[in-house]
């Protein structure tokens, strides 16, 4: 059963459009308010991850680490293993990008209790170009072991994350985006590390998607209906540890999975589901993704229709698998 | 319980110091692989800091109010472990497991894997920016015990030791005590010919720390500056060790070949006759 949601979905011009860094600042000031050992860490990006909101409210707790992410982290380890719980922020190509080692040792290998806070992921970053689209970050993330993986799909999702994160304990990596997007989920919407979420019932065929691109695969759904094709719609925004009930069930009950990310193809979220649905119950696959090269300057929009992460090649894809289907 | 009591008898440390250096070379012959040069040249470094100048106790390895210990350049954790078993945090058989399958004492340090190592180490640099997150973290809870870092020239090549001194020095974290061995040597031969380091006093002092240079094979040096380094305020403080990497066993002093080698058993047989003949020499002096 599909879990509630904004029920002006399918509407998009009535939706709320917010980045889910939003999400983050407010996520923060509410695990701020109600733990004084939550601390803010941030490389010179105070106000573009929303870290901004943090500082505002708890400036003792917040420390500037200047353009030094792989000091940063190991600052954070260090912290975290004198107990307090140290959330670092930057954008995603310098956090993981940059400090991969530090998070592989200083955080992960030695189980410091430390919060990664991956801002401006995706090609949604646009203008800035390719260097400052993360398209690995959830690859090298998930990659290490204990690294839970979060890829929340609006902001009101990224609040719940950001939350989640620092309730649970144990190194977590959660990437937002810069852009607008629609809000979809609203209060009552679920939202439990390690459980995928149906968001669309169906039974031909399963997307399972994460980040801005939910809202993609539910207008796919959507425009599958009018060809008379039934898509589930699973919102995977934890990437690890991965539900591998929901997305067994959902290779048995629908016999064909597309997964869409914001991310290289390669390694990421459709790997990570690959690993599970081949062990489990093997039915086609296509993927909706960066194809293995690097993105370019380009508004949020132009760049996603450039490189085919739209409701449109989400649901050409699911055709694709239709036709793979025992 | 209770911190383990200190002592400022430099003869009684120097001995210790002995007993360390015969641990280290018996645990790197059994392992048949380690780092010997940079473990026997800080021998006397960590004698100082586990038994005459820090608060901590091996029956507590997890005290509030312990000064904390980290160890940057992990290859050279043989001469911790030493020391370690030689305070009591754990029996001295253990140190014969040394890199061994199943061991607590891993070839790099893991924090989770024995109790009193404070963080894992091995990539470097990283442990300058736990220790310096441990400091941090103690001025902010408004505490008063010590973070020692060890580190070494070699590891100075790395980038983010001076992003963490930048920063310990921006928040005035006095209460963070650096000492670094200098020793000259790292895996591809002389420090300044690798990539030159000099003058590096002066480089700690233009990133506002607090200098001082020492004798790091000299005990008594050692304590001196170790005692001083406590009472200075508002900069962290760097400890330039000299020291020399193999000391105190004859054909392993100053050559670089010994950086990342561990002795055979003739090799060993030979080093511990050495270390054996100086601690006859120590107890018969007056």
């Amino acid at each position: 059963m599909a879990v509630p949601l904004n029920e002006n979905m399918w509407d998009p011009d009535t939706l709320e459009r917010k980045p889910s860094r939003d999400g983050f600042g407010k996520g923060l000031v509410a695990l701020g308010e109600k733990n004084p050992d939550v601390y803010v860490l941030c490389c010179d990006l105070t106000d573009s991850t929303r870290a901004s909101w943090f500082k505002e409210k708890f400036p003792e707790r917040f420390i500037q680490v200047g353009v030094a992410e792989q000091n940063m982290a190991g600052i954070a380890a260090g912290m975290a293993l004198e107990g307090k719980i140290p959330f670092i922020a930057s954008y995603a190509v310098f956090s993981p990008g940059r400090n991969w080692d530090q998070l592989r040792v200083s955080v992960c290998y030695s189980n410091a209790n430390v919060k990664i806070a991956g801002c401006h992921a995706g090609i949604s970053v646009g203008p800035d170009g390719a260097t400052h689209q993360a398209l690995e970050d959830i690859a090298i993330a998930r990659v290490l072991p204990r690294m839970t993986v979060l890829v929340p799909s609006d902001w009101l999702e990224a609040q719940k994350a950001t939350i989640a994160c620092g309730e649970m304990n144990g190194p977590a990596y959660f990437r937002f985006g810069r852009e607008n997007v629609n809000t979809i989920t609203v209060e009552d919407t679920p939202f439990r590390v390690g459980k995928a979420e149906t968001f669309y019932d169906g039974s031909d065929v399963t997307i399972v998607a994460n980040g801005l691109m939910v809202y993609e695969s539910l207008m796919a759904a959507k425009q599958l209906e009018k060809e008379n094709i039934s898509a589930r719609v699973i919102n995977l925004h934890t990437v690890k540890p991965i539900d591998r009930e929901a997305l067994e069930k959902a290779a048995r009950e629908t016999g064909g999975i597309v997964v869409a990310e914001e991310h290289q193809v390669q390694a990421g979220t459709g790997s990570a589901v690959a690993e599970v649905v081949s062990e489990t119950y093997p039915v086609p696959m296509r993927y909706v993704g960066m194809p293995d090269r690097f993105g370019e300057s380009g508004q949020p929009k132009e760049l996603l229709q450039k490189f085919g992460m739209t409701a449109s090649q989400i649901a050409l894809k699911a055709t694709d698998v239709l036709k793979l289907k025992k | 319980m209770g911190a383990k009591a200190l002592t400022r008898d430099i003869k009684q440390l120097k001995l210790v110091a002995n007993a360390v250096r015969q641990s280290i070379i018996r645990s790197l012959a059994e392992a048949k692989s380690g780092h010997s040069a940079g473990s026997l040249g800080f021998a006397d470094v960590f004698t100082a800091l586990y038994f005459g100048i820090a608060k901590h106790d091996p029956r507590n390895p997890d005290w509030a109010d312990r000064d904390r210990i980290v160890l940057s350049h992990g290859h050279v954790v043989p001469v911790r472990y030493a020391a370690m078993a030689e305070a009591g945090y754990f029996p001295k058989e253990e140190l014969m497991t040394l890199r061994k399958l199943n061991t607590r004492l891993h070839g790099h340090p893991h924090n989770e894997a024995l109790p009193g190592l404070e963080s894992s180490a091995g990539p470097l640099g990283q442990g300058v920016s736990i220790a310096v997150g441990m400091a941090l973290t103690a001025k902010l809870d408004q505490k008063n015990h010590f973070v020692y870092l060890l580190t070494s020239d070699g590891e100075s090549n790395e980038g983010q030791v001076w992003e963490a001194y930048m920063f310990a020095a921006k928040n005035k974290l006095d209460h963070l005590i650096a000492i670094l061995d200098r020793n000259y040597i790292q895996i591809d031969g002389n420090t300044e010919n690798v990539m030159p380091l000099e003058p590096l006093a002066e480089k700690f002092r233009a990133f506002n720390m607090h200098v001082l240079e020492m004798d790091g094979n000299d005990m008594k040096q050692v304590m001196d500056a170790l005692e001083k380094a406590r009472k200075l305020k508002g900069k962290p403080t760097m400890i330039i060790a000299n020291t020399i990497p193999g000391k105190g066993v004859s054909f392993m002093e100053k050559n670089y070949l010994w950086h990342g080698k561990a002795p055979n058993p003739e090799e060993a047989e030979k080093a511990l006759a050495e270390l054996n003949a100086e601690k006859t020499r120590l107890e018969n002096e007056g």
